[in-house]
């Protein structure tokens, strides 16, 4: 039955959809989005592949600190061994970075 | 502090981690003509973890919070895999040097892959198992494309990838619904559950997209129509290993899923996979036929082992399951040595790997291609080897369980495979070499490797009491 009733009800609200709203056809409803500033160019634009190793280098390390602050919260039950736990992953961490470091990718040729 | 952590149970992979971690901290440090000595300290943290691995031999314990599980299961595949992986990296050093890719990632990424390969074989948490599985997923997606300046490299990855984090999702989608209907990742709780409510619509779905998830990942037909592009295209060492490593921790942890976790509910897979045997069986072996690329043949071979292999799996006995551990060993020995010599022959740029590249080769070079003949042998299953003691369990144990007719196909199936096997054979010895015979040089730690391969081949297909009775020890933890 559940089954039955997941699998119906999107199809149904589409075909409804379909069938219900105005068609009304609008070049500005094709443009991309851009908080309601005239697009001035493409959308897809070429930039430096460099961006992306600076956005990857910056999740992990965004992560990082997402680990600490619950960490840091409870620090005083966790006693040594959250210390330790820690120290382990800051360490996996940080031997990444110096990884990244020495590899060159923290450098904008 | 968790008193139930036990990180002694997981010793071994911490090795294999921290090398690869050590590996990569020390590669900017090392000039880039020593980046062997990184690829030497893989294969001494892996012969560590292979000790750390046998101390804990014969116990039996269950670590954080009941995911990890110390068994002589797991023991023996974390062997496995370390021989495994210590094969791949022999062959790899002299090959790295010769693509001109020679970076030492290459080995920590071997490691990591290691780790994730051990973590599935001792995982009885349906998370921990995922997290296995994604390590070892994302360690090989890098692999495949090892070589980034070669096109079909990064065809072969990119293929790789998107089929592979399609069929993780499909996989986790498939354990969500068992968590959904048990409350709980854990294997034995799961088991519980199933047996206490019985095989519902949800356990049903969940049962099938897990399968869909996992034939993927070992390539089983309908699922394994990624296997020969990316075999294809991936460096050859990396082809040897996908082949070998990844597919048997994939069925390490097949086996333990349905056995520990779904036990209730083996006539629904069982059913299921005895389908999907002969279809990989039959679909493995016709398609190799045709293939004139020695690559893409070994990989239409491997995705009819892993039908061999299901047929084991089918035959829900204690022989079905040792004899798939025991072909799981086999299938590595024989398929890495075949792979050594396809890496070694294939030459710079790895430009001869069409099947009429090893025209009359046969006697110029006896040592190569009598090793590639031994191992080709054993992947038809000819007597004295132990691809023929492997298919003798995994085909008396369907027979012990009343799979006549699924034995009769897989016979004739082996049959089949004959023919595309010999013909290479025939190709070596009988055919007239081409004007210029090109002159190869065999690596040491490659040739150590091939050895090591052929006496493994050779000695599990005369005295295979010693290893089967290893296996089916080691299966006394799953049932």
């Amino acid at each position: 039955m559940f089954i039955f009733v997941a699998l119906l009800l999107p199809v149904v609200a589409l075909l409804a959809g379909r069938l219900l709203r105005p068609q009304m056809g609008h070049d500005t409803k094709l443009r991309p989005y851009e908080c309601g500033v005239e697009p001035e160019t493409d959308a897809r634009e070429r930039y430096s592949v460099r961006y992306y190793i600076i956005a990857i280098l910056f999740v992990i390390f965004d992560v990082e600190t997402i680990f600490l602050f619950p960490w840091a919260v409870i620090y005083d039950k966790l006693a040594l061994f959250g210390f330790i736990e820690m120290l382990v992953f800051l360490g996996i961490l940080i031997f990444g970075y110096i990884y990244v470091w020495k590899k060159g990718a923290l450098e904008w040729v | 502090m968790p008193t139930d952590l036990h990180y002694l149970a997981i010793l071994p992979e911490i090795i294999t981690a921290a090398t690869g971690i050590a590996i990569m901290l020390l590669d900017p440090f090392t000039a880039p003509q020593h980046k062997g000595r990184l690829g030497w300290l893989g294969v001494a943290g892996l012969l560590a973890a292979g000790v750390a691995g046998a101390a804990q031999s014969g116990r039996t314990m269950t670590a954080f919070g009941g995911m990890v599980q110390l068994d002589s299961y797991s023991v023996f595949f974390r062997w496995l895999f370390f021989g495994v992986s210590i094969g791949t990296i022999l062959i790899s050093l002299q090959y790295l040097k010769r693509e001109g890719v020679h970076h030492s990632e290459f080995y920590a990424l071997v490691l990591f892959a290691t780790t994730g390969m051990s973590f599935m074989a001792a995982s009885v948490d349906l998370i921990l198992m995922f997290i296995g599985l994604e390590t070892v997923a994302i360690s090989t997606y890098v692999l495949a494309g090892f070589k980034r300046s070669d096109p079909r490299s990064n065809e072969s990855a990119v293929k790789y990838f998107i089929l592979g984090a399609f069929s993780t999702a499909v996989l986790l989608y498939g354990i969500a619904f068992l968590y959904g209907q048990t409350g709980s990742t854990r294997f034995d709780r799961v088991a519980e559950a199933l047996s206490a409510q019985g095989p519902s619509a949800f356990f049903l779905v969940g049962l099938a997209l897990l399968l869909v998830g996992f034939g993927f990942k070992v390539a089983m037909a309908p699922f394994h129509v990624w296997t020969p592009d990316v075999y294809e295209g991936a460096p050859s060492p990396v082809t040897a290993f996908l082949a070998v490593g990844p597919k048997a921790a994939g069925f390490a942890a097949l086996v333990r899923v349905l056995y520990s976790a779904l036990p209730d509910m083996e006539n629904h897979w069982g059913d299921v996979l005895g389908l999907v045997a002969v279809l990989t069986m039959t679909v493995g072996n016709v398609a190799a036929i045709t293939q004139s690329n020695i690559k893409r043949l070994l990989a239409y071979s491997s995705v009819a082992h892993a039908g061999y292999l299901l047929v084991g799996l089918v035959a829900r006995n204690e022989l079905g399951i040792s004899a798939v551990l025991y072909y799981a060993v086999v299938y590595a020995l024989m398929n890495l040595g075949a792979f050594t010599v396809v890496v070694i022959w294939s030459g710079a740029g790895e430009t001869r790997v069409h099947l009429s590249d090893y025209a009359g080769i046969g006697f110029r070079y006896p040592f190569l291609t009598g090793c590639l003949s031994l191992f080709l042998l054993s992947l038809i299953g000819i007597p004295a080897t132990g691809g023929f003691m492997g298919k003798v369990f995994l085909f008396a144990a369907a027979v012990q369980s009343h799979h006549v007719g699924l034995v009769v196909i897989a016979v004739l199936n082996s049959a089949v495979s004959a023919y595309y096997y010999l013909r290479i054979i025939v190709i070596m010895y009988m055919q007239e070499p081409a004007a210029q015979v090109p002159s190869v040089e065999i690596p040491v730690p490659a040739a150590v490797a091939l050895v090591l391969a052929a006496l493994g081949t050779l000695l599990t297909g005369l005295y295979p009491s010693a290893l089967l009775d290893l296996a089916s020890r080691s299966v006394l933890a799953v049932r």
